[in-house]
């Protein structure tokens, strides 16, 4: 099996009180914020390499990010993945999931053949959820979202168990086929001392837009069907009434409260 | 690739269309919600004409609802090998109808069904696609603004997709509410569909429906919510405590999913549920924009947290400043003393 796991870094989330919007200029600051593998990214790798430990392959792993990604990139080397491929270049800033979904499915064609794509079903802080399907699109295979189990792999068919909003289904999906995975799917493994030394010998190769063939407007801003405007703080409309003190007083003030809103 | 859209001919694109989504004979709420949405944006569009679309099997006698709720006009495409959803046969039918009528927006359910048909379908026809969006509305261009809570949660972002058309978007269920009925008057239009070889490439094994829950959060009057402030699952069964005397459901935030203390059903806010209860009570929840956005049309919200400079009191009607392992106790104590006062039919 030819596997490739898609992974998104971004910017960690427990340090996402730290960004900030800059009144004037409605930038936003976020500064020194370092990357991280989103858990659903670390769980698709992680599923990557059970299916290769089970049926043989390699499995690559791909990032479109600024060039610091590939500290994230060794960290899925030094889980286990074979190879790394870092699209990096300025011409892809500002992409949207038309855009990087482009981007990713020309570095996997330049790959050559695959059997399996494994994508999160959303990334941390994009959290679209749409990359999977658009890049299955680019590629011309099928894919199959919401993955909560991969249940079998035989004769070139895949039987996975997706989750909707009110219950799951069984598919069958003819090999080449990309899925997208949910946090049910596996506990994904911790890095070992070994795998990190491992990893610096493994190959991580930057490949920029002229090595994909790509053209810059075709990508990042000015590829990018969707545009954002303005971006603002979520208005806040309601009028806090503020209450502290001894428990037994502020009782009283929440019980009024709820009757007011329940009767 | 095919470019359907380009700046020069974005003029012929007409209409609002809203994807139906369907499952086991019976059309989901939420494309009842989108129909609403659709007829807002056709007030501010000279009135543009809302279509339904419509696929799957055996559907004929649903159609109607579509038209008495909002749709001017019902693309129904009827056809034994669309009566379960797969993402290939779906995204060719409806991309074909795209570039044959030209809707000039969009709009699908923010479902699992919906963002997979959605994306695909936007990466087949070549246009933009927003995610999860809160609010939609049109600017002096006459141009969809799709309002999104954007990177970081902190802020709100307007996505805009100016040079290609439809501009598509995801909308979230309960953003909207499901209109009055009308008066049946639009038309509906039957949709040719033939099988191809590649539609054989997957197929359902089974589904498996859950047990619709008792009552879901989103048909809750009351919801008690908990966050990561609670702290261990001991203290949760609190929030259980407390929900159980208001007669309410159970929701929270992201970390108490993680922890395993509710299930992805209860999680509320962007990549959740978002709810309009009568009252919302939020306990141990500092209140980022992720979950804010889900309880932004709750009627009453009263906040009870330790740190009075959380967030969550930005947005609250009443802020408690408090320890809840002092508060919650005796208020479940005191509602009890009540309900036997004056019980609860
Ligand atoms: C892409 C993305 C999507 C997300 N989507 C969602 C979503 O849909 N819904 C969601 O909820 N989150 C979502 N999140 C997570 C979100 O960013 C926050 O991490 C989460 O909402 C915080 O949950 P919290 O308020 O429970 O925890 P915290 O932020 O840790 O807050 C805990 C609060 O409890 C208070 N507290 C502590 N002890 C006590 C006490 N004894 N008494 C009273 N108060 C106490 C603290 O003062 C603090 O304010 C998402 C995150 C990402 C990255
Ligand atoms: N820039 C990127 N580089 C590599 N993979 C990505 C990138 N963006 C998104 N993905 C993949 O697509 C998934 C869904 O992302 P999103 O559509 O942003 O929610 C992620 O979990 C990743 O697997």
């Amino acid at each position: 099996m030819n596997i490739v796991v898609c992974l998104k870094p971004a910017p960690d989330p427990k340090r996402w009180d730290s960004i900030q919007l800059d009144p004037v200029t409605k930038a936003l600051k976020r500064e020194g914020i370092p990357s991280v593998l989103g858990h659903l990214d670390k769980r698709a790798l992680e599923e990557g390499l059970r299916i290769k430990e089970k049926h043989g392959g390699k499995v690559a792993v791909m990032a479109m990010a600024p060039p610091a990604a590939k500290d994230n990139l060794l960290e899925a080397l030094a889980m286990g993945a074979d190879e790394g491929y870092l699209l990096s270049d300025r011409a892809f800033a500002g992409s949207d999931t038309w855009a990087t979904s482009l981007v990713l499915s020309r570095a996997i064609k330049k790959l050559g053949s695959f059997d399996l794509i494994l994508c999160g079903s959303y990334s941390l802080d994009g959290s679209t959820g749409h990359v999977g399907a658009q890049l299955a699109e680019f590629l011309g295979v099928l894919n199959v979202t919401q993955v909560a189990a991969v249940e079998s792999i035989t004769e070139g068919a895949l039987r996975t168990k997706s989750l909707m909003e009110r219950g799951y289904r069984i598919l069958e999906t003819l090999l080449p086929a990309l899925i997208t995975v949910n946090r049910e799917i596996n506990t994904p493994r911790f890095t070992s001392l070994l795998g990190i030394i491992e990893a610096e010998s493994k190959p991580l190769i930057t490949w920029s837009a002229a090595d994909l063939g790509i053209t810059g407007d075709e990508v990042g801003l000015k590829g990018s069907p969707t545009q954002t405007g303005d971006v603002f703080l979520p208005e806040m409309k309601r009028q806090v009434e503020m209450i502290s003190g001894e428990p037994e007083e502020m009782i009283k003030v929440i019980i009024r409260k709820i009757r007011q809103a329940i009767g | 690739m095919i470019s359907v859209s380009s700046v020069a001919n974005l003029k012929g694109w007409k209409g609002i269309w809203v994807f139906i989504e369907q499952e086991e004979g019976c059309i989901a709420e939420v494309s009842f919600e989108l129909l609403t949405a659709a007829r807002l944006l056709s007030r501010k569009m000279e009135l543009a004409e809302v279509s339904a679309v419509f696929l799957g099997h055996k559907i004929r006698e649903l159609s109607d609802e579509l038209l008495i709720f909002g749709a001017d006009r019902v693309f129904r495409a009827d056809h034994p090998s669309l009566e379960k959803y797969l993402t290939l046969p779906y995204t060719r039918v409806i991309s074909e109808l795209i570039f044959e009528k030209r809707p000039e927006i969009f709009l699908f359910p923010a479902t699992s069904l919906g963002a997979d048909l959605a994306a695909r379908v936007a990466a087949r026809v070549n246009t933009g696609l927003s995610a999860h969006c809160t609010q939609l509305d049109i600017n002096d261009r006459g141009e969809l603004m799709q309002v999104v809570p954007a990177f970081g949660g902190k802020v709100m972002a307007t996505i805009l997709c100016s040079n290609h058309r439809p501009q598509m978007a995801t909308i979230r269920p309960g953003v909207y509410r499901r209109g009055e009925s009308q008066e049946k008057k639009g038309t509906i239009e039957d949709v040719p569909v033939e099988i191809r070889p590649e539609d054989r490439k997957q197929r359902v094994v089974e589904v498996h429906w859950a047990k619709k829950p008792a009552q879901t959060i989103e048909e809750s009057e009351v919801v008690v919510a908990g966050g990561a402030g609670i702290g261990n699952q001991e203290d949760w069964k609190l929030v259980g405590q407390l929900a159980d005397v208001l007669h309410g459901a159970i929701g929270g935030t992201r970390p108490p999913l993680d922890e395993g203390w509710i299930s992805e059903e209860q999680m509320i806010g962007q990549s959740g549920k978002t709810i309009r209860p009568k009252l919302y009570m939020g306990i141990g929840i500092s209140g980022v924009i992720q979950h804010v956005v889900g309880i932004q049309d709750a009627q009453m919200i009263i906040a009870i947290n330790n740190d009075p400079k959380a967030a969550i009191f930005q947005n609250a009607d009443l802020g408690v400043v408090a320890d809840f392992r002092k508060v919650i106790p005796l208020l479940i104590e005191e509602l009890k003393k009540l309900s036997k006062d004056k019980p609860v039919p």
